[in-house]
C-alpha cells in the first residue's frame, strides 16, 4: 500500500469539485477499496471519506423509493420499506457477502465494487481492465467465475454485486453529484461494456460523487425473488444469480422484470425472458419457455460453459418462486 | 492426600480459553523486542529463469528503508546438511536457499526482502522494486506421464516406488467382480487464520526467533545448519499457534529471511507473509491422481487391490506422500500393489495437510469401495465388514486395539443407515435429492520421544514444562488434565508451559502424535515426583503440606516417554466410521451436506469436549476437501489464481450444519500407558470419500474428481 491522505467530508455538495483530481477517490465503507489499495490495485493519494454526507436512508417518494447512497447494507435490508415494497432488493442484499461487510459496506460502494476476476485481482498477471493493453489472460485461463455475455476479447470480468442486478431489473437510476448539478442516470446505462475500453467501467466522470438510488414507483410494490446460485452456503459471490420481478393480472404476466447476475460483464438484463413472459398465461409452460431464453446469445469459453444450463435453471427457479409468491398473495 | 476428581474424561474447557478470547495470549507475531524494524519479501513473478537485474534504487530512497536484502548482497549462508533430515522434511533434495544466487525455481519465490521502521513503508517499498527476469521455459503442466519413480532415500522414507503383497494383478484376472476407476484430488492449501510470521532478534551471535511453528526446537536445529551456527545460540518462541495443519512443521525459507534481514538491518525484523503469499511461501496438500482396481468374489471378499498414484513434486526437493498405505492396511486382501509416482513440476514443494498421503489415498480407496458395494447390490458397511483386517496385512502385526467393528455399527445406529434405500436416486426433498454415503477412516497411531519437566510449589501449583506446541488441538488443556490427576491436584493448579526451545524436548507437533508422547511424559515426570515426594523425610496431607513440612519452596522432577517394544510387537492405528447425507440440486449444481456422524476409535479420550472440537474441525475439513477446495492454477503463470480467502473457498458454517461426533469406548493401554491414541488426523480421513458416495447415491452419477463443484454435478 502507498501513503495517502484522508479527509472526511460533511457535505456532498461541493464534493464533486474536492475529488476531481487525479489519484483522489472516495470511500465510504472500504470493504472493497482497502482491498485493492492493500493488494496494489488501486493506489489512490487521497481519500475522501463520504460515509457521513448526509445521503443516508430510505424515503418513499411520490414517485418511488430513494435509498441514500452511503446507507449500510444491513440497513437496507432492516429498513421496513425495502422489506416491504422493494423485496427483490433486501433479498438480493441478504444473499450478498457476510453480516460483518453488510454492517460497514454501502450502497454506493456495492455498485462500484471491482470484478473478482482472477486477473484483476492479482498485480503480477497481464489485466487489461488495470492495466490498459496489458491482456487479458481470462481468455484462455481460469475463467470460471467469468462471463458469458458482454464480453470482449478484451475483457470477459463479471460484474460482482448483488444488489445491481436485483436494482437493474427494477430499472432503478443511479442520482450522482456532479460539478453541473445533479443526475440521474438508468443503472442499466451506467454500467458499461468492456469493449476495447474495459478500464471504463461506469458513465462516472471524475469528481461525481453517487448520493442516491431511486427506484421508480411502477417498479416497487412487486412480487419478485433473488435466486443465487454459488459453491458454498455462505459469504460467496454469485456464480449464476436471478432476479425477477413480475406484474400479473387475471391470470396473465403484464410485466416481467428479469436480470443476471455472475454471467455478465455488466448486471445482464434478459429481454428475451421478459419478451415470453409477457402477454403469457402465467402457468409452468409459459415459464420454462421464457426460462429457456435465458441464455440466448451466451458466448461461454470452457471454464464457465456450465454457466449456461445453470443460468436457465436459475431463471426457471426464480421464476418459479416468485410465481408461488404470486399465487399466495 | 485425597485426590480429587480425575481430570481425565471430563469435558475440561480449554484452559489457554481466556487468554485467546480477551486477546492477552500472545501469538509470534505479536511479540515486540526493542527497536523491531518489519520487512516486506517480494517475490519471483515467472516460475523459472534467472534474475537478471534488480533495482533497488527507488526503494532504497524511501524514508524509512532501513535496507533492502536479495542476492546480490544477502550473507552466504552454509546451508549444511543435517546428520538425520527431520520427519517433517523430505528425504531427497535440497531445501530452498534464500538469497544465494539469481535462479529461480518456481513463481512466488522469495528474491528480495524490504527492511523498513514500518510494515506500511515496507511494503510500500517491495512495490518499487524493479525485476528483471530472463525466463526459462517452464514444467507447469501435472502431466501423469512424466511421473518418476521416488528415489532410494524417500522409498526407504516409507514411500515406495511399488510395495505390495501377493500376486494382485493376477488375483484381478480372475476376479469375479471387479472396478476399475481414475480419480482426482485437487492440490489444497491450508489456511490457517493466523499468517506465517517469525520475528527475528540477534543479540550479538545468539539468535532469538519468535516463530510460528509446530516445532520449537526442529526450528532451532534447521536454523543452526542453514548459518552454520552452534544450536545452544539460538532460541525459538511459539507460545500459541493460529492453527497451521501442518503448514508449520517445517522451517520454511521466510525463517532464514527473518533472520538474515535482522542481521543487516542492526535490529529485530518482523516477517509477516501475506495471505496471496502464503500460497506458495508454504506448503500445501498436492495435486493427485489416482487409478484403483478392486477385485472381489461374488460374497464381497475382496482379493485383490491395485492403486497407483501420481502427485506433483517440486524440481529441488522430494516431498513424498504415504498415499498408498491405506491400499495395504485398510482391509484384509492376500493380493495388494501399489505404484506411486512423482511428477516434478517447477512448483513450490507440497509438504503435509492434515492427514497428509493417507487422506489422499483413502478418498480413492473409499471411493472404489463404494463402487464396488455397488457392483456387488451389497451394502457399503456390510462390504468393509467383510473384509475388516484382524491384522495389519502390511507388516503382519496383530492390532495394539481396535474397535472398527463398533465405529461402524455405533455410527450407522446414530445416522439411521438403516433408512438408507439403496438405489441411487430413490430418495429425495422437493427439489433436492437425498444421498447417503459412508467410508472407513484409518492413521496410524505414532509416538515420538519426549521429556517434561514437572514442579510443585508450596502453595499447592504446579508447573509442567515441554517444548511442545498447540496449533489449536487443546494440548495445554489435556496435558494439564494428564498432570493434575498424575499430581492429585485440581485442573486450575497446575500450569503448562509449551512452545520454548529451551525446554525440555518435545517431537514434532505433527501427526497426532502429541497427547500420547507429551501427555505420557507429563505422567512420567508428576509420577517421578510423586515419588521424591513420597521418599521426603516429613509428610503431609497435600503436596503443598509435604514442601512445607520439609521447608521447601519447591520440587523438580524430570520425567521421558519413548515408544518402546510394543512397536515391533503390534500396529497401532486410530479408525473411524464416517456416514454423511447430503442434499443435491443438480439443476444448480450444489451439493450441501446435511448431516455427518462419526464414529471414532482413537483409544482414551482425555477431554470429550475439545476432543469433539477436534473431530468437527476434521469433518470441516473433509467437506472443503470434497466440495469445495482448490487451487485454481494457471499453468501459462505457473501460478494459484485464487490466492485469496475470497476465491479459496473453506466451508463456512452453513456449510456444516449437523456434525455428530461420537467415541467409541476403548483403552489402547498396549500403544501407551494413557492408552490414548492420536486424535487430529483421524478427524479428516474418510470424509470425502462418504461425501462423493454420498454424490452418487443421491444422483447416480460418480464424480471422480474433488472437489465436486457445480460444474461436475451439472456437466
Amino acid at each position: 500500500m502507498r501513503a495517502f491522505t484522508y479527509e472526511r467530508l460533511d457535505a456532498a455538495t461541493g464534493a464533486s469539485r474536492r475529488a476531481d483530481h487525479p489519484g483522489t477517490t472516495y470511500i465510504a465503507g472500504g470493504t472493497d477499496l482497502l482491498q485493492l489499495m492493500q493488494e496494489g490495485i488501486a493506489h489512490p493519494r487521497a481519500l475522501l471519506d463520504v460515509s457521513r454526507v448526509g445521503t443516508t436512508g430510505v424515503t418513499a417518494q411520490l414517485d418511488g423509493i430513494r435509498i441514500g447512497a452511503a446507507t449500510r447494507l444491513a440497513d437496507v435490508i432492516e429498513d421496513p420499506i425495502v422489506a416491504e415494497r422493494l423485496p427483490l432488493v433486501a433479498e438480493a442484499l441478504a444473499a450478498s457477502a457476510s453480516p460483518q461487510v453488510r454492517n460497514m459496506a454501502t450502497i454506493g460502494g456495492n455498485l462500484l465494487q471491482k470484478t473478482r476476476c482472477l486477473y484483476f485481482r492479482d498485480v503480477t498477471t497481464p489485466c487489461n481492465k488495470r492495466e490498459p493493453g496489458s491482456g487479458c489472460p481470462a481468455q484462455a485461463g481460469q475463467n470460471r467465475l467469468n462471463a458469458v455475455f458482454g464480453g470482449s476479447p478484451h475483457c470477459i470480468a463479471t460484474h460482482a454485486s448483488d444488489l445491481a442486478v436485483a436494482l437493474v431489473a427494477l430499472d432503478a437510476e443511479v442520482i450522482v453529484e456532479r460539478a453541473g448539478g445533479e443526475k440521474s442516470i438508468r443503472l442499466d446505462d451506467f454500467y458499461r461494456l468492456p469493449g476495447d475500453t474495459p478500464y471504463v467501467e461506469t458513465a462516472l466522470e471524475p469528481g461525481d460523487l453517487i448520493t442516491a438510488v431511486f427506484v421508480p414507483i411502477q417498479a416497487t410494490n412487486l412480487p419478485g425473488r433473488y435466486l443465487k446460485v454459488r459453491d458454498r452456503a455462505s459469504f460467496e459471490w454469485a456464480l449464476v444469480s436471478a432476479a425477477v420481478a413480475l406484474v400479473v393480472a387475471d391470470g396473465e404476466v403484464v410485466a416481467a422484470r428479469v436480470a443476471a447476475g455472475g454471467v455478465g460483464t455488466k448486471p445482464w438484463r434478459l429481454p428475451a425472458v421478459e419478451d415470453r413472459l409477457v402477454g403469457r398465461p402465467m402457468d409452468v409452460q409459459t415459464l420454462q419457455l421464457a426460462a429457456e431464453a435465458a441464455a440466448d446469445g451466451a458466448d461461454p469459453r470452457p471454464g464457465n460453459a456450465f454457466k449456461v444450463p445453470l443460468l436457465v435453471n436459475a431463471v426457471a427457479r426464480a421464476l418459479a418462486a416468485t410465481a408461488d409468491q404470486e399465487a399466495n398473495r | 492426600m485425597n485426590a480429587p476428581t480425575p481430570a481425565i474424561g471430563q469435558p475440561v474447557s480449554r484452559v489457554d480459553g481466556p487468554a485467546k478470547v480477551t486477546g492477552t495470549a500472545r501469538y509470534a507475531g505479536e511479540f515486540a523486542p526493542d527497536g523491531l524494524a518489519y520487512a516486506a519479501v517480494v517475490t519471483s513473478t515467472i516460475p523459472k529463469g534467472r534474475i537478471r537485474r534488480i533495482d533497488t534504487t527507488a526503494a532504497e530512497t524511501i524514508p524509512g528503508v532501513l535496507a533492502v536484502v536479495s542476492h546480490l548482497n544477502a550473507p552466504s549462508l552454509p546451508y549444511h546438511e543435517m546428520e538425520k533430515r527431520p520427519q517433517v522434511d523430505p528425504k531427497s533434495g535440497d531445501q530452498l536457499q534464500v538469497f544465494q544466487g539469481p535462479d529461480i525455481l518456481f513463481n512466488g519465490q522469495p528474491v528480495a526482502a524490504v527492511v523498513a521502521q514500518t510494515q506500511e513503508i515496507a511494503d510500500a517499498a517491495a512495490s518499487c522494486i524493479g525485476i528483471a527476469y530472463e525466463e526459462a521455459e517452464a514444467r507447469t503442466v501435472f502431466d501423469p506421464g512424466r511421473g518418476r519413480e521416488p528415489s532410494e532415500e524417500t522409498a526407504k522414507g516409507g514411500r515406495p516406488g511399488a510395495s505390495g503383497r501377493g500376486d494382485a494383478d493376477g488375483a484381478l484376472a480372475g476376479a469375479a467382480v471387479t472396478v476399475d476407476a481414475a480419480y482426482v484430488q485437487a492440490r489444497e492449501h491450508h489456511n490457517a487464520i493466523e499468517p506465517h510470521v517469525t520475528i527475528a532478534s540477534w543479540e550479538g551471535d545468539r539468535l532469538t526467533l519468535y516463530d510460528k511453528t509446530q516445532w520449537v526446537q526442529n526450528v532451532v536445529d534447521e536454523i543452526a545448519h542453514v548459518f552454520g551456527m552452534d544450536k545452544e545460540k539460538i532460541r525459538v518462541i511459539s507460545p500459541f499457534v493460529g492453527g497451521a495443519f501442518g503448514s508449520a512443521l517445517r522451517t520454511w525459507p521466510h525463517v532464514t529471511i527473518a533472520a538474515i534481514a535482522a542481521r543487516m538491518a542492526g535490529r529485530p525484523v518482523r516477517v509477516e507473509l501475506s495471505r496471496r503469499q502464503l500460497y506458495n511461501a508454504v506448503g500445501y496438500r498436492p495435486h493427485t491422481e489416482q487409478r484403483v482396481r478392486l477385485g472381489a468374489d461374488r460374497d464381497g471378499k475382496l482379493t485383490a487391490i491395485v492403486q497407483e498414484a501420481a502427485a506433483q513434486v517440486a524440481t529441488y526437493e522430494e516431498y513424498a506422500e504415504t498415499t498408498l498405505q491405506p491400499a495395504e492396511t485398510t482391509y484384509s486382501c492376500p493380493n495388494v500393489r501399489t505404484a506411486y509416482r512423482l511428477v516434478e513440476m517447477d512448483v513450490n514443494s507440497p509438504c503435509p495437510m492434515r492427514g497428509p498421503g493417507i487422506v489422499t489415498g483413502l478418498y480413492a480407496l473409499e471411493a472404489a469401495m463404494d463402487e464396488l458395494a455397488f457392483e456387488l447390490g451389497m451394502d457399503p458397511v456390510e462390504l468393509r465388514l467383510r473384509n475388516h483386517a484382524d491384522t495389519n496385512e502390511k507388516t503382519g502385526q496383530p492390532w495394539s486395539s481396535k474397535e472398527l467393528r463398533t465405529c461402524y455399527e455405533t455410527g450407522a445406529e446414530r445416522f439411521g443407515w438403516a433408512n438408507r434405500i439403496p438405489e441411487p436416486r430413490s430418495m429425495r426433498v422437493g427439489t433436492e435429492l437425498v444421498g447417503y454415503g459412508m467410508a472407513t477412516a484409518i492413521y496410524h497411531a505414532d509416538r515420538g520421544a519426549a521429556e517434561m519437566q514437572a514442579t510443585v510449589f508450596a502453595n499447592g501449583t504446579a508447573v509442567i514444562r515441554s517444548a511442545a506446541s498447540d496449533m489449536g488441538p487443546g494440548t495445554y488443556t489435556s496435558i494439564t488434565q494428564i498432570a493434575a490427576d498424575a499430581l492429585g491436584l485440581p485442573v486450575d493448579a497446575v500450569r503448562f508451559e509449551l512452545g520454548d526451545s529451551d525446554l525440555p524436548t518435545a517431537p514434532v507437533h505433527g501427526g497426532s502424535i502429541t497427547l500420547a508422547s507429551v501427555g505420557t511424559a507429563a505422567s512420567a515426570a508428576c509420577e517421578a515426583l510423586r515419588d521424591k515426594l513420597d521418599r521426603l523425610p516429613a509428610k503431609g496431607g497435600s503436596i503443598a503440606e509435604t514442601l512445607r513440612a520439609n521447608s521447601l519452596d519447591r520440587l523438580d522432577a524430570k520425567g521421558k516417554a519413548a515408544p518402546g517394544e510394543e512397536t515391533k510387537t503390534h500396529a497401532s492405528s486410530a479408525f473411524g466410521a464416517v456416514f454423511v447425507e447430503v442434499r443435491v440440486d443438480e439443476g444448480l449444481g450444489a451439493v450441501r451436506v446435511k448431516r455427518m456422524v462419526g464414529a471414532y476409535d482413537v483409544g482414551r479420550v482425555v477431554n470429550p469436549k475439545i476432543a469433539r472440537s477436534q473431530c468437527i474441525g476434521g469433518m470441516m475439513g473433509g467437506i472443503g476437501m470434497a466440495l469445495m477446495e482448490q487451487a485454481e492454477w494457471d499453468e501459462r503463470f505457473g501460478k494459484v489464481m485464487n490466492a485469496n480467502l475470497a476465491e479459496y473457498l473453506v466451508p463456512v458454517c452453513a456449510d456444516t450444519p449437523d456434525l455428530d461426533v461420537v467415541f467409541v469406548p476403548g483403552e489402547d493401554t498396549i500403544f501407551n500407558p494413557l492408552g490414548a491414541k492420536g486424535l487430529a488426523e483421524i478427524a479428516i480421513c474418510g470424509v470425502a470419500p462418504a461425501i462423493t458416495s454420498a454424490v452418487f447415491h443421491a444422483t447416480g452419477r460418480r464424480i471422480r474428481h474433488i472437489p465436486i463443484m457445480a460444474e461436475r454435478v451439472i456437466g
